[in-house]
């Protein structure tokens, strides 16, 4: 199991025999202890069904009165004032924000990390492969509040001229337009940071795939003349490509949810400021406007809104998980 | 002609005509000879294959560039950030005030004080979440591997994959719906233990299953011959074999949720003075601790921003590196 995802797919594959992954051996002899025992082991798989579901029900249950007394619609308004007998609140820029950064943080960390996933894997030599591995995996372990702090106090103050150069240079691009927004924290910075943080997920998982590349297929490859690199793409990469996208799904809800670090370093744009495509723009997400907002929760309307909002990102990051499982799952059926 | 055969499924593999030609020329015996040995050196192969040959070769190479380059990339921002928080906390964590005092009555405007308050909450939460969440998990493993069959665990196994994907902040926001909005009760540390025992369960249960599932079956059957009810095979064999594996999912995840920020900004608000309770009052927390001063302009305030930074990551890779350790030298034997 890669330590940092979680996500195994290993354990997805049939053993070398040719036999199915393990699943109960109905060797339960009906005792008193063998009946508590397993009683209480399902009881704590039905107990990791009931949280799920319960966070899901409570959390629909907690917005429907908030969604109920919104005047404005709740998927198209820009809007956002949540008190007063007429609250009137939508997510479209909350949804903006939060998948333009997420698709930034993509970009950026799928090829690098797929990259570096492969370094380890096939270019690496062998005593530096583990190393290199846990150097990546520490990459995971920073927390998400020193990656804000790094970025906004650090990070940022460097980006800011490759940000002067975009505004100055490709300024007539809708995507770069000059937003007023200073470098360190706007969208495209924000998106930097995140693709640091998502790469360690992306290569964790990936270098787990490509190390199963079944060792026939990459002879076979070698020994018809290939060379290294395009043995890599017609053995390595088509075997793997299942795992790269169940890698990025993860990464993809990784970034989606993130929360601390884009709260820190994103720049607020003020009520009723004017709507850009810019990337050099400031904004909020899903997961920072409710931290943002964490001290206003004060009556259940308000809280309700919020909830509303973590509702939204609790679906989206609930599709992108499935979509990850069920290429997982389709590639245990191809898989030899 | 099954020569011919394979010099035609070599160039659909490679895609490149070269190597299906130096497959036909050489009847299939030096093909990777005619990639890797310089046109030169081959007498009887076309002129024109030397060209394409090299093509080939430069693209290895640079293929080969891209990922040592991909790599050192990655390395940059890791190195960039362990040297900024260490060059820019350790001289706190050296003053043995650190350790000892908190900052109650300390404003930002002065020196001094220390984490103590901030790095007890850390650890007392962190703790009582392992203490909830350890069990549960390893059950709910032991329920996958060892009972589960048909649509129940397919269902237990994606559940653990949703609570895997969950936001951290949703977490915070749904014991805030169910702790503050539906009980209204305050919040307290133990609501932020309980966020976080949603963060941690999907963690131990995966690496608990993983090493449960490399505990050879043999060790199962000869407990069973010998008359074993299961449940003692589980507590006496099988666990066992396991156990450093179970360790290191664990401490790796006490190490996540000790670094997580965002449902302690919903539930568990920052404060300058030692507090231990879980069930009443504000706890004070590394991660809050930083949140706070991460605004902060004066000296001060933000050496200690970056000296707590500091001990957080101290904290969070010395769990990793203990977690590593035990892998090492306890794995299961095959």
């Amino acid at each position: 199991m890669s330590s940092v995802t979680g996500v195994s797919l290993a354990d997805e594959t049939p053993g070398p025999h040719g036999s199915a992954p393990l699943s109960g051996d109905g060797a339960g002899t009906g005792r008193l202890g063998d009946r508590l025992f397993g009683g209480a082991a399902k009881g704590a798989g039905l107990l990791v069904i009931g949280l799920v579901t319960l966070v899901g029900v409570f959390l629909l249950w907690q917005a429907i009165p908030a969604l109920a007394r919104d005047d404005a619609n709740f998927l198209t308004s820009r809007e956002w004032s949540v008190d007063g007998a007429h609250p009137r609140f939508g997510i479209v820029e909350l949804l903006w924000t939060t998948v333009t950064v997420s698709a930034i943080a993509m970009l950026i960390a799928v090829p690098v990390g797929v990259a570096v996933a492969l370094f380890i894997t096939q270019y690496a030599p062998s005593w530096l492969s583990r190393p290199a591995a846990s150097l990546i995996d520490l990459l995971a372990a920073v927390p998400s509040i020193v990656y804000g702090i790094w970025g906004l106090r650090t990070f940022g103050p460097v980006f800011e001229p490759v940000q002067g150069f975009l505004q100055h240079r490709l300024g007539w691009i809708p995507l770069f337009s000059n937003a007023g927004i200073s470098g360190g924290s706007t969208i495209l910075f924000v998106g930097i940071v995140l693709a640091i943080m998502v790469l360690p997920i992306v290569t964790a998982l990936s270098r787990e795939v490509f190390a199963q590349t079944p060792l026939t297929h990459k002879e076979g490859a070698l020994a018809l003349g290939a060379t290294r690199w395009e043995m890599i793409r017609t053995a390595v990469l088509p075997f793997g490509k299942p795992g790269i996208i169940s890698a990025s799904m993860l990464g993809l809800g990784r970034a989606l949810g993130e929360t601390i670090a884009v709260t820190i370093i994103l720049s607020t744009l003020p009520d009723g400021s004017k709507w850009t495509f810019s990337l050099l723009n400031g904004g909020e997400t899903f997961a920072s406007r409710i931290a943002n907002n964490a001290a206003e929760f004060d009556t259940p309307q308000k809280a309700g809104a919020f909830i509303a909002a973590g509702l939204v990102l609790f679906v989206l990051t609930f599709v992108v998980n499935a979509i990850a499982r069920v290429v997982i799952e389709r590639r245990k059926a191809f898989s030899e | 002609m099954r020569t011919s055969t394979t010099a035609s499924s070599a160039s659909s593999a490679t895609g490149t005509s070269a190597a299906a030609r130096a497959a036909g020329s050489a009847a299939g015996s030096s093909a990777t000879g005619a990639a890797t040995t310089p046109p030169s050196s081959r007498g009887t192969t076309p002129t024109d294959l030397g060209h394409k040959a090299r093509g080939r070769a430069v693209k290895d190479q640079l293929a080969r560039v891209v990922m040592w380059a991909a790599f050192l990339l990655a390395l940059v921002p890791l190195a960039w950030i362990l040297w900024t928080v260490t060059s820019k906390g350790y001289h706190l964590l050296l003053d043995p005030q650190w350790w000892t005092n908190s900052q109650r009555g300390i404003t930002s405007r002065r020196v001094g004080g220390g984490a103590v308050h901030a790095i007890q909450g850390t650890l007392i939460q962190g703790l009582t979440t392992a203490v909830i969440s350890v069990p549960i998990g390893i059950l709910t493993a032991i329920y996958l591997v060892e009972y589960g069959r048909g649509r129940l665990a397919k269902a237990v196994s994606f559940m653990v994959d949703i609570l895997t994907g969950v936001p951290s902040i949703v977490a915070g926001l749904f014991v805030y719906a169910l702790w503050v909005t539906t009980f209204g009760l305050q919040r307290v540390g133990f609501a932020v233990c309980l966020a976080l025992v949603l963060l941690m369960i999907p963690v131990v249960v995966r690496s608990t299953e993983e090493m449960l599932k490399l505990v050879p079956n043999e060790l199962r059957e000869a407990a069973y011959a010998l008359g074993v009810p299961k449940w003692k095979t589980i507590m006496k064999v099988v666990l066992p074999t396991a156990f450093s594996g179970i360790v290191t999912g664990v401490l790796l995840g006490l190490a996540r949720v000790m670094g997580e920020t965002a449902p302690l900004l919903i539930l568990g608000p920052y404060t300058k003075s030692i507090a231990t309770d879980l069930f009443g009052g504000l706890m004070p927390t590394l991660p809050t601790m930083i949140n706070q001063d991460r605004t902060e302009v004066l000296q001060p305030a933000v050496d200690r921003m970056w000296a707590s930074a500091l001990t957080l990551i101290l904290i969070v890779l010395l769990l990793n590196l203990a977690g590593r350790v035990v892998a090492r030298f306890g794995s299961v034997k095959r």
